[in-house]
């Protein structure tokens, strides 16, 4: 019942958090409502039994992807954001494309999968995520560090200051 | 009295006396820095208030109180008003997962000296210190001062970097207990302190907690000499205090983790759990004083070289070898 209750405060705040992050105009304003709608999701997985992934989201998106977009913004003085050019149509339907395709797709989910599945009854231990995340998608994890590498590679590219005969 | 609701009084007693030792714990941690550098210096130090200067913290407590809430009018005033509160709240959150003691025995129930005994404790320790962050940033941002921006994005760019260093120095703790849980790493030690296997580790984490809870000689978001006072320039009466305390309780909790992960916790010989984990983590704290009475601040490049290059993969190869060591015994 406690529970019950915790939780939809947690998925009001996430909710409006994540509303008020988009409609809101100022960039430094925005991110605070998105750390606080990425905190209460923390907090459901973690009343969903699952710590580690609250913990994740808390270090990873929260605690590294959110400081650093704050410190980019806080570097490069944006200006006056809302005074920019408001895109076009032709800007505007891949986004629409997309967000109908995701809208539709969670109506379809919704509609077929009535069934509330409950949270496990003991909390998932870190050990038996690391075995099943590296001994049976083993291949995968690869995949994706090989990709992070990459991209990291591609940033070191585009970030490297012309040297010497380059320069000129 | 049920049996449920013995435990409810238990938790509650349990937490305020955590909260109470850790605040107080911190005011008195301003007044002895101000002894101990003082006598560092050769001088004197507060000691006109109370019996040795003994009530001094009392003394600034109820001067911070009664001053004016001073606001900037071009500041943000929501986030300034906010940030204090998030620099101090998770500095105090942390402490919650550090096994201060060996476990009790109330009226034959066990009584574990740790308020939440996590699974994933490292973790949340971790995630609680990123969120830090954001108080140092808002703050400095939110201000509207430039002194105050450029602590801001100082403090910010050094806490991302060294919690780097601090986690990654925290990775052969775990492969040698094995477990997330603060609890298990402070039983693992039982015989044998972390330190001594792993001495690399332990000063590459005493580095970066000194330069998580922004100490000299890496105090440069708050630079007097360069900033006024950084990001905090334009803050007074208790908010000030606010950002005042929170480092104090970090300095703390990092000293208590400190213990925690490489001297073994409350183990010791003699005397009692909660009296070995209260010196270790009170010499933590002592030695912070005295390396600000010693070292001069160290230059904003130097930090950042320092941090990327030397302690980063330093932590790295470290784990690495610390690996092979497993495998090969």
């Amino acid at each position: 019942m406690i529970e019950q209750a915790i939780f939809y405060i947690l998925a009001a705040v996430a909710v409006i958090g994540t509303i008020l992050a988009i409609t809101e105009k100022h960039p430094v304003h925005a991110i605070m409502y998105l750390v606080t709608s990425l905190f209460s999701m923390a907090v459901i997985f973690f009343l969903l039994m699952a710590p580690l992934v609250a913990a994740f989201e808390v270090i990873l998106y929260a605690g590294a992807i959110m400081v650093l977009f704050l410190f980019v913004i806080m570097m490069l003085d944006l200006g006056h954001p809302e005074q920019g050019m408001s895109p076009g149509w032709q800007t505007w339907w891949p986004a629409l494309l997309l967000s109908t395709i995701s809208i539709v797709s969670l109506v379809v989910v919704i509609i077929s999968h009535r069934a509330v599945m409950a949270a496990p009854a003991a909390a998932l231990s870190i050990r038996e995520v690391a075995r099943h995340l590296f001994q049976e998608h083993g291949l995968a994890v690869e995949l994706v560090s090989l990709q992070l590498l990459f991209a990291l590679v591609g940033a070191l590219y585009l970030g490297k200051q012309p040297t010497g005969k380059d320069a000129k | 009295m049920t049996a449920f609701s013995l435990d409810i009084l238990l938790f509650a007693l349990k937490l305020a006396l955590v909260f109470f030792v850790i605040l107080t714990l911190a005011a008195y941690l301003v007044f002895a820095e101000r002894r101990v550098l003082a006598w560092v210096q050769d001088r004197k130090g507060p000691n006109r208030v109370g019996p040795c200067g003994l009530l001094q913290p009392l003394a600034d407590l109820i001067k911070l109180l009664t001053k004016e809430d001073v606001v900037p009018s071009a500041a943000d005033h929501w986030l300034f008003y906010l940030a204090p509160a998030m620099a101090a709240i998770p500095a105090i959150l942390i402490f919650a997962v550090i096994p201060f003691g060996a476990p009790l025995t109330i009226y034959g129930r066990q009584l574990p000296l740790v308020v939440a005994d996590l699974n994933v404790g490292l973790l949340f320790f971790l995630a609680l210190s990123s969120i830090a962050v954001y108080g140092v940033a808002i703050g400095g941002w939110a201000s509207n001062s430039k002194y105050s921006l450029l602590g801001g994005i100082r403090g910010l760019a050094q806490l991302i970097s060294y919690e780097l260093s601090m986690g990654l120095s925290l990775v052969p703790i775990v492969m040698l207990s094995r477990s997330f849980n603060l609890t298990d790493i402070v039983a693992a030690q039982e015989r044998v302190p972390f330190i001594v296997y792993q001495p690399l580790a332990f000063i590459i984490f005493l580095i970066s907690i000194t330069a998580e809870c922004k100490r000299i000689p890496f105090d440069l978001p708050e630079a007097e000499g360069e900033l006024v006072a950084g990001f905090h320039t334009e803050y007074s009466g208790m908010r000030f205090g606010l950002f005042f305390v929170g480092e104090y309780i970090n300095i703390i909790v990092l000293g208590g983790l400190a213990t925690t992960f490489f001297l073994g916790g409350w183990h010791g010989p003699l005397l009692a759990p909660v009296v070995w984990f209260s010196l270790k983590t009170l010499a933590f704290a002592f030695f912070f004083i005295w390396m600000r009475g010693t070292l001069p601040r160290l230059r904003y490049d130097q930090l950042m070289h320092f941090g990327w290059k030397v302690l980063t993969p330093l932590a790295l190869v470290n784990i690495v070898v610390t690996g092979w060591w497993l495998a090969l015994t």
